[in-house]
């Protein structure tokens, strides 16, 4: 027997085959018919938002991080307060803060509603972006301050004995041994992320979960949409964990 | 005071806040107590569920092994939101068939009980793993010397295992707590009247939103603060009588 395949597993695997299909021939799935395209575009809402405040949240956890790493302390307590603030409060009061508050803040400013960005700024998507991008840069800013302190010193001395700019030797030396050693974390974050990203229905995103949740008030289905979503979401957590399984591949490690 | 509360035009605010009605102060108040009773029922019952998955990840046989690691694995993959929808429906639909079948009459489950059941099985998953790290980072020696002396496996567990294995949980734990207390808002979203509902109904009611929401958030600040000192004194309470690191 090799490793993995051992007698009892196979047995697992023909239960949880058998469980596949009964929940395909037995369940109700009819509605797939009507509903697949609003399905799709919900997927679709659901990852675009994800990937786009990942990776600005990344973007801005890059100076949180370096701010209390190495900043002085009229940059370092600032950051600290905001990723104390954003890790002590949940998402969803901060979803609703930016969606309620600055929803019904700047409609009462003519000049905000006959400008350019009133179109945008009418929707719901832009307050999910902004919550999301900020609460991933809370919870960064903590980890990419760790990673910042863990690189070892010598190599920043040495750079700087060497002549180096500081900005050549942050973008050279100091960054990219930063985000490989951040980079298990940002792994296990970006899932956390994907599981936040369904709180967006409660302010009118149409994601993937207020899809299922038309379906269930349109039909009265409960459990399928639902059982459906889960799945959903466990491949894309799949694809996101090989994901970054690559990207660590990429640079080799020493494993003691 | 009052005159540097009217000063700073904060008159108003302080009325809405207030802790009798009009003042929607009480009402935030009453959330918080229901968010902090239901992240103690999840954080107690995950504690539960994580110590026997724990020690069956450890010490159980091949297919207990993967069952759990299946149930850790899907908890930890699936949005808590759509677990809290389909444990909700799932477990008072099953109920009920069940009561119904032996002849009983159908009964609500309320929103604390179901709330509470929800998240302490998430919170199990996150857990097992938690006390699962633990429970390796106890000195293999001390555990052999107990098995050598003939302890019983529960008397075992009791005075070596657990006590051990308490300083390197407890970081975990507290991030456990703190997820329990955060993860009480997504009830919210399921009609149960905790800290952030009530804070949507009285902004909703008051047009004041920023005054509530930045309450709210305080509140929750003040909880977060006042968990981590209490962590920090388990903590060291756990570890007294460890050699410190200072050499």
């Amino acid at each position: 027997m090799t490793g993995w395949l051992q007698p009892h597993r196979l047995v697992m695997l023909a239960i949880a085959a058998a469980i596949v299909l009964w929940c395909v021939f037995a369940l109700r799935w009819d509605w797939l018919a009507e509903y697949w395209p609003l399905l799709l575009k919900g997927i679709w809402t659901s990852i675009w938002i994800l990937v786009v405040t990942t990776i600005l949240g990344f973007l801005l956890s890059i100076p949180l991080g370096l701010a209390q790493a190495v900043g002085p302390w009229w940059l370092a307590k600032p950051a600290l307060a905001f990723c104390t603030i954003i890790r002590g409060t949940p998402l969803l009061l901060q979803l609703w803060l930016l969606y309620y508050g600055l929803g019904s803040l700047f409609p009462q400013y003519p000049w905000i509603r006959q400008s350019d960005l009133w179109p945008i700024l009418r929707q719901a998507w832009p307050y999910a972006v902004l919550a999301l991008t900020l609460s991933f840069a809370g919870y960064e800013g903590e980890i990419m301050r760790g990673a910042f302190k863990g690189v070892p010193r010598g190599q920043l001395e040495a750079a700087k004995a060497m002549g180096m700019p500081r900005f050549t030797m942050l973008r050279r030396i100091w960054l990219p041994q930063a985000i490989h050693r951040a980079l298990p974390t940002l792994g296990g974050e970006t899932v956390l992320q994907l599981k936040a990203t369904p709180l967006v229905a409660t302010i009118t995103v149409m994601d993937v979960y207020a899809v299922a949740s038309r379906v269930r008030q349109d039909t009265f289905i409960v459990y399928e949409p639902l059982l459906l979503l889960a799945v959903v979401y466990m491949l894309i957590t799949g694809v996101i964990v090989l994901m970054f399984r690559w990207f660590e591949g990429l640079l080799p490690t020493r494993r003691a | 005071m009052e005159g540097l509360i009217t000063a700073l035009g904060l008159g108003p605010t302080l009325e809405l806040l207030a802790l009798t009605p009009p003042g929607w102060g009480g009402n935030l108040l009453r959330g918080l107590v229901n968010s902090i009773q239901i992240a103690l029922g999840a954080f107690g019952l995950g504690l539960v569920i994580g110590t026997l998955g724990a020690y069956g990840k450890l010490y159980g046989g091949p297919v207990v092994r993967d069952l759990l690691a299946v149930y850790t694995t899907v908890v930890r993959a699936v949005p808590e939101l759509i677990l809290i929808l389909i444990l909700y429906y799932a477990v008072t639909a099953s109920l009920n068939n069940a009561l119904i079948a032996m002849g009983f009459g159908r009964i609500q489950i309320s929103g604390l009980a179901a709330g509470i059941a929800v998240l302490g099985v998430v919170q199990g998953a996150y857990a097992t793993e938690v006390l699962r790290g633990a429970i390796l980072a106890v000195p293999v020696g001390q555990i052999e010397a107990a098995r050598a002396f003939g302890m019983p496996p529960g008397m075992l567990a009791r005075r070596i295992t657990l006590p051990t294995m308490l300083p390197f949980a407890l970081p975990g734990l507290a991030n456990l707590w703190l997820i329990a207390t955060k993860d009480t808002a997504l009830l919210a979203i399921v009609g149960f009247g905790e800290l952030t509902l009530e804070t949507r109904q009285a902004a909703g009611a008051t047009k004041a939103y920023f005054t509530f929401f930045i309450a709210a958030g305080l509140l929750y600040l003040v909880l977060t603060l006042v968990s981590g000192w209490l962590f920090g004194w388990l903590e060291r309470r756990a570890r007294r009588g460890e050699p410190g690191h200072r050499a």
